[in-house]
């Protein structure tokens, strides 16, 4: 019959949705650019050279090193530049550009390549290149520059001011900035975390596509709330409530990081335990570490959980009482 | 609020499901062909012992093969004509089954005693029992499980609820959205005869809210009789037996049981008429409503008599519109995919889909990125990324750790996968290698 020669045989289903792993990935790009234009915006154009510095590197570092590994190359899937994006918005505004560059190689090479590539790094890349950074270029990765209204001045390397960022401020007892300028991102820190309202509207464009769920944000930003309200500095302050919301970089870390799919539990029940276990990981290093912030290693450390967590947590089996 | 269940997916939600190129065409008989290759196996169970020799006239309706056991049922022939050969042919299940070839005299001269009325109200569970089994009715949404079986539950089983599945949640299929407008009066007597035989009171339809006319006219030839209409979410598988009965009667059937473990009997539509046809009007299996849709110039709901070449099917429809990528019997979701036209239609077959290369993709799978998706859609509660990747290795065990045996291949997970894995694919593998093993267990 016409038309009618080679067909192909295979069991069902025989239809397949569009989704795809780029679209998704693209989806969570899409979501960070409010934040990474506020940065641009307050941190000048700079940022946006490091945020383009270190998407290009991962993408070139994961064709090499696919290459080199022979493996097949698939920098298509757009993971790389999403880490890279990622990792870009974690730095401050005014490392030089080899920073970015060997964080994202670390992000890629270390991270994710050795542990098999995408989906099968067992932390989130980026958090680990920073990690990786601080230790190595601690200097280099607490120096922060004031928001001028930068975005007008040249593309240089901003002068770094013996500035500091809210949640550093907070912690020495100094004058905090408004609110205000903390949600809009008019504050010190790294070049995606300091506008609130700019990673909340990314956050909603996530649940809205269906990239990410309630669940890890939520409980992790819920549980920070109620321990910062109850613990401090100042206990049962609801404006150490706000500073420790808005003045870190704990929304980007429980929108963007936290939620890295590899890297985070797959079962709704696992994810509210991995949120809270964020949570409580993050007002402790906050509230009794060495350091003002306590987002990243508080992710890091509940990512290796996860392994655990998935085998935890399953959804109910439909009909789960065995038949007699 | 929509009736529905837990999980679930909206495939081909772009195209409508493919629903709209036949679910407003009205049924139309195909002409029997000249020759009609009829399998003695169409039903789950023993193959049924053919009966005629070559050479025998046959009347249409006659028996040409008998049961071949308790779970079996007899085949009939399609047509009067003569048996030209019985010989293995291929069958949709992808190998050779025996079959009865029979050259059709185009006289449709009928066996005696066909068509005879019967009342069903003098008779006994029983009888009625014996009468469906004899005419060769199974399960005619595709698992074709004899239904005589079904109606006989053990006596400590009380069924007291017995589903007319309508929900036709397969993509592309409308055969039975057309059989409730067009032949509503046939599916409700064939319920109620279903429900004299297990003493059910009251008789539930179940219907997928797309299907807005076949719900207005059911219900209105439902008026006064013991029988709810429930319209169920458009959701895919809705028309899953498991999930129909929960949301409809909020029960589960239990890991591993059967719907009569709580009471529950799940009739497809299409069957009722073959009940109705069989207890009311003696007629035995020997036709039923097949869509043809997809890549064909006349997509078409056929009423086919049983034994139809592929090929002749497709003839009457004017033939293929684009190069055939595949050739599914069945829907989308679920239906099997065939290699050559020489199959037929058998008692199970609800649909003919041919999909051209935009929708029958078999992309490259990568790696998984463990976004959950098939986790949320997996209407069984299972956890898809995990069974593949123990599928795959072949760590059975541990498949089945994850209940992989819970799996009712719906391919939702496959449909929604990003990385475009083969999961319902690895887990249709898995569980034929751990039945392989319990029935080698079994053996020793």
């Amino acid at each position: 019959m016409e038309y009618f020669e080679k067909v192909k045989v295979t069991t069902s289903p025989h239809v397949r949705s569009k989704e795809s792993v780029s679209k998704v990935m693209t989806d969570v790009m899409i979501a960070l650019i409010p934040a990474t234009l506020v940065g641009v915006y307050f941190f000048g154009l700079y940022s946006l050279l490091i945020v383009l510095t270190c998407m290009v590197s991962a993408v070139v570092v994961e064709a090499v090193t696919q290459k080199l590994l022979k493996r097949k190359i698939t920098v298509g899937d757009m993971s790389a530049a999403l880490t890279g994006m990622l990792l870009g918005m974690n730095l401050p505004p005014t490392v030089p550009l080899w920073i970015p560059a060997i964080g994202a190689g670390f992000a890629i090479v270390i991270v994710k390549q050795i542990f098999g590539g995408l989906g099968q790094n067992f932390m989130n890349p980026a958090l680990g290149a920073r990690a990786f950074l601080v230790a190595s270029w601690p200097a280099l990765l607490m120096a922060w520059s004031g928001p001028k209204g930068g975005f007008f001045a040249s593309i240089a390397v901003p002068d770094a001011v013996s500035g500091a960022t809210p949640l550093a401020l907070l912690r020495a007892g100094e004058t905090m900035p408004s609110f205000w300028d903390m949600a809009i991102g008019n504050t010190m820190g790294t070049i995606g975390e300091a506008s609130a309202i700019a990673l909340v509207i990314g956050g909603i464009y996530l649940l809205l596509r269906k990239v990410i769920t309630w669940h890890i944000p939520v409980m992790y930003i819920a549980t920070v709330a109620v321990l910062s309200f109850l613990l401090g500095p100042n206990s049962f302050d609801i404006a150490s409530v706000g500073y420790h919301v808005l003045g870190g970089g704990l929304l980007l870390g429980a929108i963007y990081m936290a939620t890295d799919y590899s890297s985070a539990p797959v079962d709704n029940k696992g994810k509210i335990l991995f949120g809270v276990g964020c949570g409580l990981l993050t007002a402790v290093f906050r509230l009794f570490g060495a350091s003002a912030e306590g987002v990243s290693y508080a992710i890091l450390i509940m990512n290796l959980t996860v392994p655990l967590i998935d085998r935890a947590f399953k959804p109910r089996l439909f009909g789960e009482v065995k038949a007699k | 609020m929509k009736l529905s269940f837990r999980g679930g997916i909206h495939p081909l939600n772009n195209i409508h499901h493919g629903k709209y190129l036949t679910d407003k065409k009205a049924l139309e008989v195909m002409p029997a062909p000249e020759k009609l290759v009829i399998p003695i196996s169409q039903h789950i169970g023993a193959p049924a012992k053919p009966i005629v020799k070559i050479g025998d006239r046959v009347l249409m309706g006659q028996k040409i093969a008998e049961a071949g056991g308790f779970v079996s049922v007899p085949i009939h022939s399609s047509v009067s004509g003569e048996v030209l050969d019985i010989s293995p042919t291929p069958h949709l299940l992808g190998n050779e089954v025996q079959s009865i070839i029979i050259q059709n005299d185009f006289k449709d001269e009928k066996v005696s005693g066909y068509g005879e009325t019967r009342d069903y109200s003098k008779l006994e569970a029983k009888e009625l029992i014996a009468i469906i089994q004899e005419n060769g009715v199974v399960g005619m949404g595709g698992a074709t499980f004899p239904t005589h079986v079904k109606l006989s539950p053990p006596p400590e089983k009380k069924i007291d609820k017995l589903i007319v599945n309508g929900a036709e949640c397969e993509p592309f299929l409308t055969a039975d959205h057309r059989a409730l407008l067009e032949n509503t009066e046939e599916i409700i007597n064939g319920l109620r005869i279903t429900m004299r035989i297990l003493g059910v009171e009251r008789g539930i339809i179940g219907i997928e809210n797309n299907k807005r006319d076949a719900i207005s006219k059911v219900k209105k030839a439902c008026k006064g009789l013991p029988i709810d209409i429930k319209t169920l979410k458009v959701k895919y598988p809705q028309g899953g037996e498991k999930q129909l009965i929960q949301a409809i009667t909020k029960r589960e059937v239990p890991s591993g049981g059967l719907p009569m473990d709580i009471g529950a009997v799940v009739l497809n539509a299409s069957t009722c008429i073959a009940i109705y046809n069989a207890v009311e009007k003696n007629i035995p299996l020997i036709e039923r409503i097949v869509t043809v849709t997809g890549n064909v110039k006349k997509p078409s709901n056929l009423v086919v008599r049983v034994g139809t070449r592929f090929e002749d099917v497709f003839e009457f429809c004017g033939g293929f519109t684009e190069h055939v990528e595949k050739l599914i019997a069945g829907g989308p979701m679920m239906g099997l995919a065939q290699f050559s036209l020489d199959v037929t239609v058998i008692k199970g077959t609800s649909g003919i889909l041919v999909l051209g290369k935009e929708l029958a993709t078999t992309p490259a799978q990568i790696n998984c990125i463990r976004c959950g998706k098939c986790v949320y859609v997996c209407p069984a509660g299972l956890m898809p990324l995990h069974m593949n990747s123990y599928s795959i290795r072949g760590d059975y065990e541990m498949a089945e750790k994850y209940n992989v045996m819970d799996c009712i291949e719906c391919g939702a997970c496959s449909y929604v996968c990003p990385s475009n894995r083969y999961l319902t694919q690895s887990f249709k593998f898995a569980k034929l290698q751990i039945t392989k093993k319990r029935r080698a267990e079994n053996a020793q």
